[in-house]
């Protein structure tokens, strides 16, 4: 059977990673390609970059980064932030990507994903989304989550996937960064409309946040960043302890050298 | 050189970059010449079935890849792999290679009502049934990566290795010097590395 699968987010801007709580008050903490590296090592099933870039300048040093991780790091990479058009699939595919993340240009441009999914496949077509309590319903939130769309997440997720979308990224601005645990409520909604891979995202703070995650039907992937890349919460004895609490992992190291 | 056959389909930056990783000399072509002169060959794809293979003949590579399959060592990589069976029932019924008996059918028919979800995307252990030199550094149930919504069966006596998703996924057949893996060894770890470097060593 498929493992669940544990992902380190690493939001890249300047050539840097960082990672703001709530999407604010963003900081520095290391290179990418050294990151990517470490968590490989560590047994990350996957690895998602995200583009949190401005300036055109800054886009070309995130395509040369991402090549020199898909040349040393052989394990799925997603990559999202300012997809906007197929022509930004084809940049970020051809630089090593196995997996594009859209979320705000799936807004902007309606029938990106369907055209994506069309050329490239449903299996390389996620569609991340930021969700957001607004008056007791749940609101996509696009620019990074600053800007309420209004639009009802559980309707964008059953289209998105009906689009063609293969994976979805939710992501709880409400749980971001406050470390209480994921936004179950949030995950099990989603869950029950979305026939696709969900990965969770936004909230986890402890090893057994993640138990709690993958304890709920339809939960394929815990993803996080700042617990991560402080060291708070080490991928392997996460793996470790969720193999232990009966929850499948692929626990790497033990392969022939 | 290890040629790995470009006809259109396909990341190819991973596959390119793990070879030469570990050291490996690969081409990325559609040149008959160089697919005759390689030691081995590697045919890759993503997509679906009857496009991919439209685009192989396209290429008129298939009797190139057809006659170098009997002298020397030929991987087929997810869609690669179902491109070497008879058939496939992918949007229709294509022709396949033929160069391995079995056919290719979808995989959410058989796990239907088991609650799995569609397309096998993930890790998944692999089950070695047969002993072979393309496995020799691997042990029993390491994780590979698998992303695919449809499958090979009636291949059993071909089947080296099976992971388990409501059915046994068939993971790596042989039939004589034509090899094909249904996940990405290039996308596995530690652990497609070291079936990639077996593959070369054949």
């Amino acid at each position: 059977m498929i493992t669940k699968r544990i992902i380190p987010c690493l939001d890249v801007r300047a050539g840097r990673v960082v990672k703001g709580v709530n999407f604010e008050g963003v900081r520095d903490m290391a290179d990418p390609v050294e990151m990517a590296r470490f968590y490989n090592e560590e047994g990350a099933d996957e690895l998602v970059f995200y583009d949190i870039t401005a300036s055109a300048e800054e886009r070309g040093l995130f395509t040369d980064i991402l090549k020199r991780v898909a040349k040393e790091i052989f394990i799925p990479l997603t990559v999202g932030g300012g997809i906007n058009s197929l022509e930004d699939f084809d940049r970020v595919l051809k630089c090593g990507a196995d997996k594009v993340s859209v979320n705000t240009g799936a807004i902007r441009t309606p029938g990106l994903i369907g055209q994506a999914a069309k050329r490239y496949g449903d299996q390389c077509v996620v569609l991340s989304m930021d969700v957001k309590r607004v008056d007791g319903k749940f609101h996509v939130f696009a620019k990074g989550g600053r800007v309420d769309t209004g639009i009802d997440a559980l309707e964008w997720a059953h289209q998105g996937v009906d689009s063609g979308a293969g994976e979805l990224v939710i992501n709880s601005i409400d749980t971001d960064g406050v470390k209480n645990g994921f936004d179950l409520e949030l995950l099990d909604a989603i869950a029950k409309v979305a026939q696709v891979p969900i990965v969770a995202s936004g909230g986890a703070g402890m090893m057994g946040h993640f138990a709690e995650l993958f304890s709920h039907k339809g939960m394929d992937a815990g993803l996080a960043a700042s617990i991560f890349h402080t060291r708070q919460v080490k991928i392997r004895a996460l793996k470790q302890y969720l193999q232990q609490q009966g929850i499948q992992m692929r626990i790497t190291g033990e392969e022939m050298k | 050189m290890i040629a790995i056959v470009d006809y259109g389909v396909g990341n190819l930056f991973s596959l390119s970059g793990s070879l030469e990783f570990l050291g490996l000399e690969s081409e990325v072509t559609a040149d008959p010449e160089k697919i005759r002169a390689a030691q081995q060959v590697i045919l890759p794809g993503v997509g679906a079935f009857g496009d991919a293979m439209h685009r192989l003949e396209q290429t008129g590579l298939v009797p190139v890849l057809c006659e170098e399959a009997q002298k020397k060592p030929l991987l087929g990589i997810c869609l690669g792999m179902q491109l070497l069976f008879e058939s496939s029932s992918e949007y229709g019924t294509h022709k396949g290679l033929g160069l391995v008996p079995g056919h290719v059918e979808p995989l959410d028919r058989e796990i239907a009502g088991m609650g799995l979800k569609v397309p096998h995307m993930g890790w998944n252990r692999l089950d070695i049934c047969k002993d072979d030199p393309l496995l020799q550094y691997l042990r029993q149930g390491e994780y590979v990566y698998y992303v695919h919504s449809f499958y090979a069966k009636d291949c059993a006596d071909y089947t080296l290795a099976t992971s388990e998703y409501g059915v046994p996924v068939t993971g790596v057949v042989r039939n004589g010097k034509v090899y094909g893996t249904q996940f990405h060894p290039e996308k596995s770890g530690k652990t497609g590395l070291n079936l990639l470097r077996a593959f070369a060593a054949l």
